[in-house]
């Protein structure tokens, strides 16, 4: 764990290719308020920039927006890319259009959290609290 | 024998370098000892500060002006790059929205190239306390240019002068008119004075507003306004005792016009820093306010130590009723001799 004080660092990404960045920008706020440094990278984020990004920023958290469908793809890169990187211990929660027979798949890979549309912001943030204690 | 965790912010490890500047950015016991053991390794990088009000193209321009220093026209091998950027804390929250790497997208991909987001927890002079921290790590591992980018700032966020050998100060077209250049401040922390967005209506205006609070400021400079013409003076008065004359340049940061401009006028800066006694003095300045600072908190901290809470409390309670002016206060809180 890099960071040992009270502030939770959060990286909020979008991947792929979709352009949609309301979702992200909701939970951003949500997280800025409820007291995290939250650092946000824009649209159409590579696995390669985000792990790189998360690196940079020693972040706890990497919140994912993706809407497009290719989580099954994007996801299990950015996990083995982080654990190259030997950032293991950051917690991964993907929130966007995800179906719900790939959910189980997705937490057997190691993501934390998924979240779609309807979640409450208090949801996330709880989530996040207490994945970082 | 393990190698401790500043021997391998020595050594580039990237990990060990993130996680370094968070147990400094943090104030943590282990964050000061990597300071400790990196200390005599910092002094080689180049700080250049840029600052400005919100919205005027700092973080675009830091973007360009990194891709411009990995791409030297020379040939030259480019220098390594790091980035510390500051946006503010809420005051309500404690939280922050740190968002300069949406405008730095180009600079992914580049090893060489460090950027690091930084919330200003609460500090009011456009950097937070940590920043000179983070930038004698960064300094220490070998990165030779390290641009520091403020809290967008508006008149009074001067303490990147401090830190930084260069600053840049930025402007866009159309705030405010010649008085704004000659009011105190910002505007007389620059080395190089930058108008972004010069393709906007009003870049002109500016220009010549910043060009002639400049020929007020050093009347030896060999440029002057003359019913709006630009007329040029005899170039050997250029030549005073009186130091640098900060650049004014245009600059356009999402295209990149202007920015190797700016990049020759940093060189030009930096040599002349070094071949004048002002860069021994920028250090001494610097190191001497940071001393400064420790000195403050220590002392504050030690005497938070010394007395308890109740005594604190019992006096603030007396100031509120208006008992006991804060004067007294202070002189009944902090024993001793003299103040």
């Amino acid at each position: 764990m890099g960071n040992s004080q009270n502030k939770i660092r959060v990286l909020i990404a979008k991947a792929g290719l979709d352009g949609h960045d309301r979702g992200a920008k909701v939970v951003a706020r949500a997280l800025r308020d409820a007291g995290m440094e939250v650092i946000y990278t824009g649209l159409r984020q590579t696995p390669e920039m985000i792990t790189e990004a998360a690196l940079q920023e020693d972040v706890h958290v990497i919140g994912l927006s993706i809407l497009s469908g290719a989580h099954m793809t994007l996801v299990p890169k950015i996990l083995k890319l982080l654990k190259e990187q030997k950032l293991d211990d950051t917690r991964l929660f993907l929130g966007g259009i995800i179906p719900d027979e790939d959910k189980p798949e997705l937490t057997k890979l190691g993501v934390n959290g998924i979240y779609g549309p309807g979640t409450s912001t208090q949801t996330i943030i709880e989530d996040i609290q207490k994945a970082c204690q | 024998m393990p190698v401790t965790h500043a021997q391998a912010v020595l050594n580039g490890e990237r990990l060990a370098l993130t996680r370094a500047l968070t147990q400094v950015e943090n104030n943590t016991a282990e964050g000061l000892e990597i300071l400790e053991a990196l200390f005599p390794h910092t002094g080689k990088a180049h700080l250049i500060g840029v600052t400005g009000a919100p919205g005027t193209g700092k973080s675009t321009l830091v973007n360009q002006l990194a891709l411009t220093y990995r791409q030297p026209a020379d040939g030259c091998v480019p220098p390594r790059v790091a980035i510390v950027a500051v946006d503010p804390t809420s005051p309500f929250s404690g939280g922050a929205l740190l968002g300069d790497r949406v405008r730095m997208q180009d600079l992914a991909g580049d090893p060489c190239i460090f950027i690091r987001s930084m919330a200003s927890r609460g500090s009011l002079g456009g950097l937070a306390a940590a920043t000179a921290g983070l930038v004698q790590v960064f300094d220490a591992a070998g990165f030779e240019i390290i641009i520091i980018e403020t809290v967008g700032a508006g008149q009074a966020e001067v303490d990147i002068a401090r830190l930084a050998h260069s600053t840049i100060v930025i402007e866009a077209p159309g705030l405010g008119d010649e008085i704004q250049t000659i009011k105190a401040g910002i505007l007389e922390i620059a080395d190089i004075l930058v108008v972004n967005k010069s393709d906007k209506p009003g870049a002109e205006n500016t220009l010549r507003g910043l060009r002639n609070m400049l020929s007020l400021a050093h009347p030896e400079n060999n440029h002057f306004d003359h019913h709006g013409q630009l007329m040029e003076l005899d170039a050997e008065a250029d030549q005073s005792e009186n130091g640098w004359i900060p650049i004014v340049l245009p600059t356009i940061a999402t295209s990149g016009e202007g920015i190797p401009d700016l990049l020759n006028s940093l060189k030009a800066h930096f040599d002349y820093l070094k071949s004048s006694d002002l860069w021994q003095q920028k250090e001494e300045e610097r190191l001497k306010d940071q001393l400064e600072t420790l000195l403050g908190t220590a002392l504050r901290s030690r005497w938070e130590k010394s007395i308890s809470p109740d005594i604190y409390q019992a006096a603030l309670a007396q100031v509120i009723n208006r008992k006991l002016s804060p004067w007294q206060a202070v002189e009944e809180l902090i024993p001793g001799p003299e103040l």
